[in-house]
């Protein structure tokens, strides 16, 4: 057992474990606790490590960092998390006890921007609908196929225009379409066309690309009002998260062809899909693998170990 | 005008069919059997022929047709068309360039992010119910990596200009390096190839370029590569292709047009890192209804003495 290297007690797992375990096992004693049923200080035991060499922990939003598991570890002094939000800990109990949160900052953002830009042109073209009409049989029918529709030209209307839409917009900026946005606040640093309002954003928009977190004011910010605005030509795309629209509304909104279309990578009850999307071609759907790139994965891999490396060596 | 007789010998938009039919004495010669009936009866009376990438007059039926004039292409490519003897001939030849490039741009993206981010087989997991099992796995990012543009002509710069506003690098090859670009130029194929994540084929089909993606590029762009054609099936060795697909000696492919056109590759149906569309470049109907306009206009302007409007002959 290599007692000389730092415990790093592991809960969750993150998504990103299996890649940080193999790359770093020289540098952390790894202990395990998202694979024991045990409260955490038997878990210890059974480790032979006690609670007070405990100084690290790494964690996701499965297993949450409760004030009860901050003060079972007196010398604990950083909590890691491989997500931008931090919810899933106790802040106000590391606050008083002087620990420090890391949390991930943009580096999955051009992920996330680019599996939105992957979903538009996706639903304007119709490639995955394509996919499978052309692994069909060996001989396509030409012109069988229904036709799409290019980007040049489209309004598309950003529902927060923060670290990942502000990459979204950059992109679609070089298929010449015309960004517009609503954000909490109006950003004076861009030239975009701001509305204060989402249903006035959704009357003048060809496309809505969700990119926004949700909170309580962002919860169903997509409603039946906003899509019957966005009207029967328009395209969601959804990178942020399912509540932030009325799910059941827009499978009813995508059935009846009140919406042209819709590219899902997020939705209420992951992973949970309404079947009713199933069986239409006009909606592309993602198993919410927005950041879950290999690149991604080591770039938060490394923000973690970079930041541990710091608290260790200080 | 309804008195001019005009031979189509190539698939093309029914909207385009249905004018030609209303301005034109329209003559369909797409099947073999057809064009042989028509040629029988009507060969010194057709002054005009409307091609496409599905067929085009080679030098037999340029010969057979001694009173023709022009060819006007429903497609921007012309490897269909013998341009040789219509220039020998002095026949005219037109084609339908720009209406379909940014399209055709927009969907190279598209391919290239279903291929490297698994879309297609996301949304197939979604709709299978397999997502209940467990996350799908870990994909590859595109922004930042660095693109090969094979041909830098209109639809490779459109290309190009996209892949900047994900922060790729970009090279190209083409046959004469372009002083005025900003990208790096490498003078062989196999050489960009060696040195990109994306090659995309974005050149016209000629003797030189056929089979231009053979083996030894395939070879070099690597088992972390992945080739988009978005040109013609012809530009690749799709034997090769597929032999190295499958062996894994390429890491994926994204493509629109195939060799044997419209016949697809089975042995590629079930690989996880290949998308397959059906020749949809250029299909919206904003885009086919332009080159559509532009194929009429072309004609009514050599028919009344005007200048053409995107001659290539």
């Amino acid at each position: 057992m290599d007692s000389e290297l730092p415990a790093l007690l592991v809960l969750g797992p993150p998504m990103v474990f299996n890649l940080f375990q193999s790359h770093y096992s020289h540098k952390y004693r790894f202990l395990n606790a998202f694979s024991s049923h045990l409260p955490l200080p038997q878990f210890l035991q059974t480790q032979q490590t006690h609670p007070s060499s405990v100084r690290a922990i790494l964690c996701s939003p499965r297993q949450p960092v409760t004030a009860d598991v901050i003060r079972s570890l007196p010398s604990l002094g950083i909590v890691a998390t491989t997500t931008v939000g931090a919810d899933h800990i106790d802040t106000a109990e590391c606050r008083r006890r002087g620990i420090q949160v890391v949390t991930l900052g943009s580096q999955f953002a051009p992920d996330v921007a680019d599996m939105a830009v992957a979903l538009l042109i996706d639903v304007m073209f119709k490639i995955s609908a394509g996919d499978r009409f052309a692994k069909k049989s060996i001989h396509f029918k030409p012109w069988s196929f229904p036709s799409g529709s290019k980007l040049g030209g489209k309004r598309v209307g950003i529902i927060g225009l923060g670290r990942i839409g502000g990459q979204v917009a950059k992109r679609l900026e070089a298929f010449d379409c015309i960004i517009m946005y609503h954000s909490r606040n109006k950003n004076p640093s861009v030239s975009y066309t701001f509305y204060s309002n989402v249903v006035d954003l959704a009357s003048n928009s060809d496309v809505l690309v969700l990119c926004c977190p949700l909170t309580e004011q962002t919860k169903y910010i997509v409603n039946k009002e906003v899509m019957l605005a966005l009207g029967k030509d328009g395209i969601i795309v959804n990178v942020g998260r399912g509540a932030l629209i009325d799910e059941k509304e827009l499978v009813q909104c995508l059935m009846k062809g009140e919406i042209r279309g819709a590219g899902l990578d997020v939705f209420e009850n992951e992973p949970n899909v309404p079947k009713e999307l199933f069986s239409l071609d006009n909606v592309v759907l993602s198993p919410h693998a927005g950041a879950i790139t290999l690149d991604c994965f080591m770039d938060a891999c490394e923000h973690v170990a970079k930041s541990f490396d710091a608290f260790f060596s200080s | 005008m309804g008195s001019i007789s005009v031979l189509l010998v190539g698939k093309v938009l029914p909207y385009l069919e249905q004018e030609l039919d209303k301005r034109y004495n329209l003559f369909r010669g797409i099947d073999p059997s057809q064009r042989a009936a028509v040629l029988r009866d009507h060969a010194s009376s057709i002054r005009a022929v409307v091609a496409s990438s599905s067929g085009g007059p080679d030098a037999a039926l340029i010969e057979a047709l001694p009173k023709l004039e022009i060819v006007s292409s429903f497609s921007v490519g012309v490897d269909r068309i013998d341009l040789q003897k219509c220039k020998e001939k002095g026949v005219r030849v037109t084609n339908t360039p720009d209406v379909l490039t940014d399209e055709v741009a927009d969907l190279t993206i598209g391919l290239i992010l279903a291929v490297l981010r698994r879309i297609c087989e996301c949304d197939r997991y979604v709709r299978s119910g397999n997502w209940k099992k467990g996350d799908y796995k870990l994909t590859t990012k595109f922004s930042g990596k660095t693109l090969g543009i094979l041909g830098l002509g209109r639809i490779g710069a459109a290309v190009a200009k996209r892949a900047e506003g994900f922060d790729c690098s970009i090279c190209y090859y083409s046959r004469n390096e372009k002083p005025d670009s900003k990208y790096k130029y490498y003078p062989s194929v196999v050489e960009l190839a060696s040195n990109c994540d994306v090659l995309v084929v974005a050149c016209p089909l000629t003797p030189e370029t056929h089979h231009i993606i053979n083996r030894e590029v395939i070879n070099a762009l690597g088992p972390k590569g992945v080739l988009i054609n978005i040109g013609r099936g012809k530009h690749v060795d799709e034997p090769e292709l597929v032999s190295a697909l499958l062996e894994g000696r390429l890491g994926g492919a994204g493509l629109d047009v195939f060799e044997k056109e419209p016949h697809v590759p089975e042995e590629l149906f079930g690989l996880e890192n290949v998308v397959l569309l059906p020749h949809v470049g250029s299909a919206t109907v904003e885009t086919r209804t332009a080159m559509a306009d532009l194929v009429l206009d072309n004609l009514e302007a050599h028919f009344l003495g005007k200048p053409l409007l995107t001659p290539l002959v």
